[in-house]
Order: structure tokens, then C-alpha cells, then sequence
């Protein structure tokens, strides 16, 4: 069976600077990565370059999404092929009713897999069990997408749109950051609730604390560019006891 | 390529083929001699069959236009003018005093049928959309071709709540009396170059009188049409909302593609007496001319509304997507103590298209408040200025002024300018002014374009939000041919 997401010996640089320096990771279908990494290791990077922000461009290497090359892919059509994004600091849309940014997202994609657009009635329901189990208000729902939205809320609206849109890969990244200890619970189970034998999820984090409501099958260790370590849950574990020092070392 | 690259390099390519209502209609029409002169003057009243007191007032016009000199202190830049080489009358010659829609030439009523005008009255106006079930809301149209009217929908109807909308040209022949009361009496002969020269020679346009206490039944709507080669429109618009009545009117304009520049030099007054209200509407989608900047219309329209009587009110909403070059300041004079002005504009240029708008505030009641929301958006190589007056006489006590300007740059070859004027005479009056530029935010589309947006979708999404406040005010069934018009305007994929 074809893994979900497969990464060859990648290189990306941004404005001619190389961070990702051969990275290999095989994520398969079903499965819960972990990667973890000290600040500045090119963990966001590695989100950015698969997801095809602007000004990251892949030099060697290869990086594949169900057998199909990333590379050759447009933003959109990554996200349409089943790649999500929970980005650290989601962006605002002024003016941009959050509902009618959902609606325009969805119907976007199936349209782009030849599938029907989603009813309003349809969407209006199924965004409201997503609200109820985020424990969300809807009332926010009719803001603009993120504006004024506090960290909490943002995180939340991210893993709304994850759970509405249901990617083949989500890749989560620093989820954790900003959020209170209750919003946390909230967002991992709703993360949770997405765990399924077809799907594949990559946790992006600094800190073990996610992992403790997010339980990874395969943690990956990221220093420099690339993957250093992989082990299973326990290793999480242990680098809250270490810390990264002796990566950040072992990569200088 | 980054995407906001990629933004700039589609909206290079939109130009001349993304403009839809370029097409010419083949009628044959019926000219007035080429150039100006009191000759032409004369014929062009005479076609109409004028009082004589008109034929005296245009002249009077034409004599004090030849005394003027063309105003230079706007941000555009085109060749000089002409005058001589203009046709000033232009109209289908089939059209000499249509009775009813079943004599109206059948050419005509195709090209409003492609142009999604309605002139049958069982019709609604193209890219209308209301829920199932919901009644579709009923427009009346007058629909002016070239130079002349060539037919206004649901008359009998209006009449019964006396409602009067009928071509300008009839209604100097069927109320000369309200006629004579108002023309020229906010925006006088001598007023500028361009409404001087529109007093001289205006052929037609729409005449609404809304009588006492009445809410007019239906939305109001005028249609422009140039279609003949070397031909100025010049109409004129006049509306008096009487004491307590309400009126919402729409315009809608569009042109052929053709290689010259067409000349549009339209005056509309507005006059709302005590306690009435006008809501003046403007979708403008004149050809821009092509990518490199040839042809298109040069749009000098003179715009003022006259809050005449106390508490009455005006507000001008525009969306603005053609012309080569537009220059207009839909206006408001707050004369009647507490009367209020609006002003909601969008403002979209592309390509080599220069735009030069605005309006103007002019408190002279105690009391009067006005807003200003206009949103510039500006792509291609355009350049896109806001100019506005905001003042205040010396008995304007207490008088308020709200102003926001914002201004979207996409790409960067493309300008945003702000040029507001503040006067105030009378120490009591509160007049604020926010203004903001920004560039279209790479990282917004990337995130909507994550998310499974193409680009296009993601720029008209963005553009979309940026202009809500505005989009809001206008009369729902038009907000979403607007909203689909704004998208073609920047991506031209749409359609």
C-alpha cells in the first residue's frame, strides 16, 4: 500500500537559504506522527514547503501525497488532493462572514474533485455539531473569518475548518501555542474525533503537553533541517525530562 | 510564482476580452451635424420639440461654455479634446415617439436583452436572485439609447400613486412647470465646464418626481447606452423627492469596445425637500479600454444631491468598475437643518484606467451630519485618487462628518491616492477622517488558498470583504450582480 505521505531525502530554502537538509519521513494511513524539535529546527518549514506557501521552494527531493508529487501541485490543489493545514497563527479575512469562508472553502474542493457542492442547509447543520463539539458559539461563526478572534477561539476555528473539510492529511502546526489548558482538551478532542484508518495526522509541536491529549503513534525528533530521532510515544517523555540540548549539539 | 504575482499577472491579462457588453448594435441612427454651434443646439431642441425658454437656456449655456476653460487640477491625463470632432445627437431612427414597448424596434430590445435589462414588465433585471418563493422584486426601467429615451417600463402603474418617471425630453413637454422649478437649480448652468456643456447640448435622460408623502412602490432604474461611433452622451437626470416621500433609484451604464475615446458628460440633480429621502444608486461599467490604454470612455459627470428641506435626507452608493478615465464627485449640500448626506463608494480600476473621485460634504444647516465610506481598489498599471470636501458654513451648528477612505493596491505598478479637503467655519462641528492604503496580503491568500481556493476565488473573496461595509448598502437585488461584476473586473476568469 502507498504511504499517505512519503518525504525523499527533501531540500527546501527560502530566499537561498537551505533549511530542510534531507529530510525523509513516511507517514501512512491511519497513523499519528509527532515531530518535535527545538525552536528554529524548520519545523514550521517543513508545514510550509508541503502545503506550497510562496518563497519555499523544494531544491532536491521529493515529497509525495497518496503517490502524487507535491511539487507539481498549486496550493489549492494540494489542499484539494486532501492536504490540511492548522496553521500556528491563522490569518484574518475582514469582512469575510467565517460561515460564508466555509461554505466558499468546501464547495471549492469538491468542485475540484468533481463532487457536489454541499447544500446550505447541509452545511449549516453539519458546521453546527462541528460548534457543538468545539464548544463553540455560533454567533462567531457570522464574524469575519478570525478578526478579533482571541488565541483560543482562532485554534478552535482552525480545527472546525480541519473537521468540516475532512483532509486526507492534517498537519497541525503548534496547535498548542496560545491555548489554556481547557481550550486544549477541546481541540484535541476534536482532533481526536478525526483519527481514523484512512487519515493521517502530523502533530507539529515544542512541548510534550499536547501529546498527553493527542497520543502519537510515531514521534520524530527534528533538528537542523531534519529528522535525528524516531521512536515511539515514550520518547515524548523523555525529551520533556532531557530537553533538546543534546540534539541541538549533535546537529551543530 | 507567488500568488500575489500571480494575482497581478492574470489582471494583466484581463483587459479589453473580459469586457462583456463590448458588443455594437447595428441601427441605423439619426445624426446631428458633427461639431458644436448654436445650430446644433437649436436642432437638438428642435428634435425635442422644446419651450422656447429651454432653446434660451441651453444657448445661454452654450455662449458661457465657449467662455470656459477645461479644469486640469484632477490626477488623469489624456489628450486634449475635440469638441468639433463629436456627434452631440445621436438616436435610432426607428425611435421617433415609441407608444409602447410593441413599437420599440426589435434590435433594441434585443440589445438590452443581452445586456440583462428587462424591458418587458413581466421581466426582472438579469442576475436577480431571491429565495424560492419570495416575490421577485419589481424595477422600473428607462432606458436611454445614444441620445434618447427609448422606453420606460411600469408608467401607468407609477402614475396611480402619482408618481412621475418619464424621459427628461417628455417631461419638458408634459410638466414644463416642475421641470422649469428645479433644472439647474443645484447644479447651475455655469456650475463647471463639463455640466455647462451637458446644459447646452443634454439630449436625455431620466425626470422622477416622487409627490407628498409618498413611498414610490417599486425601485426606479436608468440604463445608459452609448452605441454610435464619435457620439457624447450627455444626459440629464432630475429628481425631486417632495416633503415625506422616499425614492431608490439605480443606474447602470455600459458601452461598445471601440478604439476612440467616447465623451460622457452626464448632470444629476437631486432634490429632496422636508423629511424626504433619496437613495441614489450607480453600478458603472462604461468600457475602460484596452490593456494598453486605447479607447474607453472619459466619464465627467457632474453629480449634486440638495437636501433642500429639514431632516431630509440623501445617499449616493456607487460602484465603480468602467471608463478610461472618470471624474465625479457625487455630492450632497446639507442645506435644511438636520439633513443628512451619504456617500458609499467602491472604486475599482485596472489596466491604464485613471480615476479621479470623490465627493463633496457641504454642512450649511444647523445640525447636518454626513459619512463617507469609499474603498479604492487598484490593479494593473491604474491610477486610483479619492478627493473629497468635507465643510462647514458658519451657521452650521453642530454639524458632524464621518470619513473613512481605504485603498487596496494589487500588484505594484498600480497607484492609490488620498486628497481630502477639510473646511470647517463654525467651531461647534465634529469632523473626523480615517484613512487607510494596503497591499493585498500575500499570507490572507495563501491561507484561503489553502484551504481550497484558486486564486482567482481568493483575491475576489479578499476584495470582496474589503468592500462589505459598501456592498451592504446598496439595494439588495443589485448587491449581487455588483458582487459578481467586482469579481470580473480583477480576475476576468469569472463568466
Amino acid at each position: 500500500m502507498t504511504a499517505l505521505l512519503e518525504i525523499r531525502d527533501l531540500k527546501a530554502e527560502i530566499a537561498g537559504k537551505q533549511i530542510l537538509n534531507g529530510y525523509d519521513l513516511t507517514v501512512k494511513a491511519g497513523e499519528v506522527h509527532a515531530i518535535m524539535g527545538p525552536n528554529g529546527s524548520g519545523k514550521s518549514t517543513l508545514s510550509y514547503v508541503l502545503s506550497g506557501r510562496p518563497g519555499y521552494k523544494i531544491t532536491e527531493g521529493q515529497a509525495l501525497l497518496a503517490g502524487a508529487d507535491l511539487s507539481q501541485m498549486s496550493v489549492d490543489e494540494r489542499a484539494a488532493a486532501g492536504l490540511f493545514l492548522a496553521f500556528q497563527y491563522p490569518l484574518e479575512v475582514p469582512g469575510v462572514a467565517t460561515m460564508t469562508f466555509l461554505r466558499a472553502a468546501l464547495n471549492a474542493q469538491r468542485k475540484k474533485r468533481g463532487e457536489e457542492e454541499m447544500s446550505s442547509p447541509d452545511m449549516i447543520k453539519r458546521v453546527k455539531e462541528l460548534a457543538k463539539i468545539l464548544d463553540m458559539d455560533m454567533e462567531m461563526l457570522r464574524r469575519p473569518v478570525n478578526v478579533g478572534f482571541s488565541g483560543g477561539e482562532k485554534k478552535r476555528a482552525e480545527t472546525l475548518q480541519m473537521m468540516l473539510l475532512e483532509p486526507k492529511l492534517c498537519i497541525l502546526d503548534e496547535t498548542d501555542s496560545g491555548l489554556d489548558i481547557d481550550a486544549l482538551k477541546v481541540v484535541s478532542n476534536g482532533v481526536n474525533q478525526l483519527r481514523s484508518k484512512d487519515r493521517g495526522i502530523v502533530v507539529i509541536t515544542h512541548y510534550q503537553r499536547l501529546l498527553d491529549y493527542i497520543t502519537p503513534d510515531v514521534v520524530h525528533v527534528q533538528s537542523a533541517g531534519r529528522i535525528v530521532r524516531t521512536g515511539g510515544k515514550e520518547l515524548a517523555l523523555e525529551l520533556e525530562e532531557t530537553g533538546y540540548a543534546r540534539y541541538q549539539s549533535e546537529a551543530a | 510564482m507567488a500568488a500575489v504575482e500571480e494575482t497581478v499577472e492574470q489582471v494583466r491579462r484581463v483587459g479589453a476580452d473580459q469586457y462583456k457588453y463590448g458588443f455594437i448594435t447595428d441601427i441605423e441612427s439619426d445624426l446631428a451635424p458633427k461639431g458644436l454651434s448654436e445650430e446644433v443646439i437649436r436642432f437638438i431642441s428642435a428634435k425635442k420639440d422644446e419651450p422656447e425658454w429651454m432653446l434660451e437656456w441651453r444657448l445661454e449655456a452654450y455662449r458661457r461654455w465657449l467662455t470656459m476653460t477645461e479644469p486640469k487640477w484632477a490626477r488623469v491625463d489624456y489628450p486634449a479634446i475635440d469638441y468639433q470632432d463629436l456627434y452631440y445627437y445621436a438616436a435610432p431612427k426607428s425611435t421617433a415617439g415609441p407608444k409602447s414597448l410593441d413599437e420599440v424596434d426589435p434590435e433594441l430590445l434585443r440589445t438590452y436583452e443581452k445586456l440583462g435589462i428587462p424591458l418587458h414588465e413581466r421581466e426582472i433585471l438579469a442576475g436577480v436572485e431571491r429565495p424560492e418563493g419570495e416575490e421577485r422584486p419589481r424595477v422600473a426601467v428607462d432606458a436611454v439609447f445614444d441620445s434618447v429615451s427609448v422606453a420606460t417600463t411600469f408608467k401607468e402603474e407609477l402614475k396611480k400613486s402619482g408618481v412621475i418617471f418619464c424621459p427628461i425630453s417628455e417631461a419638458l413637454r408634459e410638466h414644463p412647470e416642475l421641470v422649469r422649478k428645479y433644472l439647474g437649480t443645484v447644479v447651475p448652468t455655469s456650475d463647471n465646464y463639463f455640466a455647462t456643456l451637458n446644459s447646452a447640448v443634454f439630449s436625455d435622460g431620466s425626470f422622477v418626481y416622487i409627490p407628498p408623502g409618498v413611498r414610490c412602490p417599486m425601485e426606479l432604474s436608468t440604463y445608459f447606452r452609448i452605441n454610435e461611433k464619435n457620439t457624447g452622451q450627455f444626459e440629464r437626470t432630475l429628481i425631486i423627492a417632495d416633503r415625506g416621500s422616499y425614492v431608490s433609484y439605480l443606474e447602470g451604464c455600459t458601452a461598445p469596445k471601440r478604439d476612440e475615446n467616447q465623451l460622457h458628460a452626464a448632470v444629476v440633480e437631486l432634490v429632496a425637500l422636508d423629511d424626504a429621502e433619496i437613495k441614489y444608486s450607480t453600478v458603472q461599467n462604461w468600457y475602460p479600454g484596452d490593456e494598453n490604454g486605447k479607447g474607453g470612455i472619459y466619464n465627467f459627470v457632474t453629480k449634486r444631491g440638495d437636501c433642500r428641506g429639514a431632516n431630509s435626507k440623501i445617499s449616493w452608493t456607487q460602484v465603480e468598475t468602467g471608463s478610461a478615465i472618470t471624474w465625479k464627485y457625487p455630492s450632497c449640500v446639507l442645506r435644511g437643518d438636520n439633513s443628512r448626506g451619504e456617500f458609499y463608494s467602491i472604486a475599482i480600476s485596472n489596466g491604464r484606467q485613471q480615476v479621479d473621485s470623490g465627493t463633496k460634504m457641504i454642512h450649511l444647516g444647523k445640525g447636518t451630519t454626513s459619512r463617507i465610506i469609499s474603498k479604492g481598489i487598484s490593479a494593473g498599471r491604474s491610477s486610483n485618487a479619492y478627493r473629497g470636501l468635507v465643510s462647514a458654513h458658519r451657521k452650521a451648528e453642530g454639524a458632524r462628518n464621518f470619513t473613512n477612505c481605504d485603498s487596496l493596491l494589487i500588484g505594484d505598478a498600480c497607484s492609490a491616492h488620498t486628497i481630502p479637503y477639510i473646511e470647517a467655519k463654525n467651531p461647534s462641528c465634529v469632523f473626523e477622517h480615517e484613512a487607510t492604503t494596503s497591499k493585498i496580503s500575500e499570507d490572507v491568500l495563501f491561507y484561503c488558498m489553502q484551504r481550497g481556493l484558486s486564486q482567482e476565488d481568493a483575491t475576489a473573496l479578499v476584495v470582496n470583504g474589503f468592500v462589505r461595509d459598501v456592498l451592504q448598502q446598496l439595494p439588495m437585488e443589485f448587491a449581487v450582480e455588483a458582487q459578481k461584476l467586482i469579481s470580473v473586473s480583477l480576475e476576468g476568469s469569472v463568466g
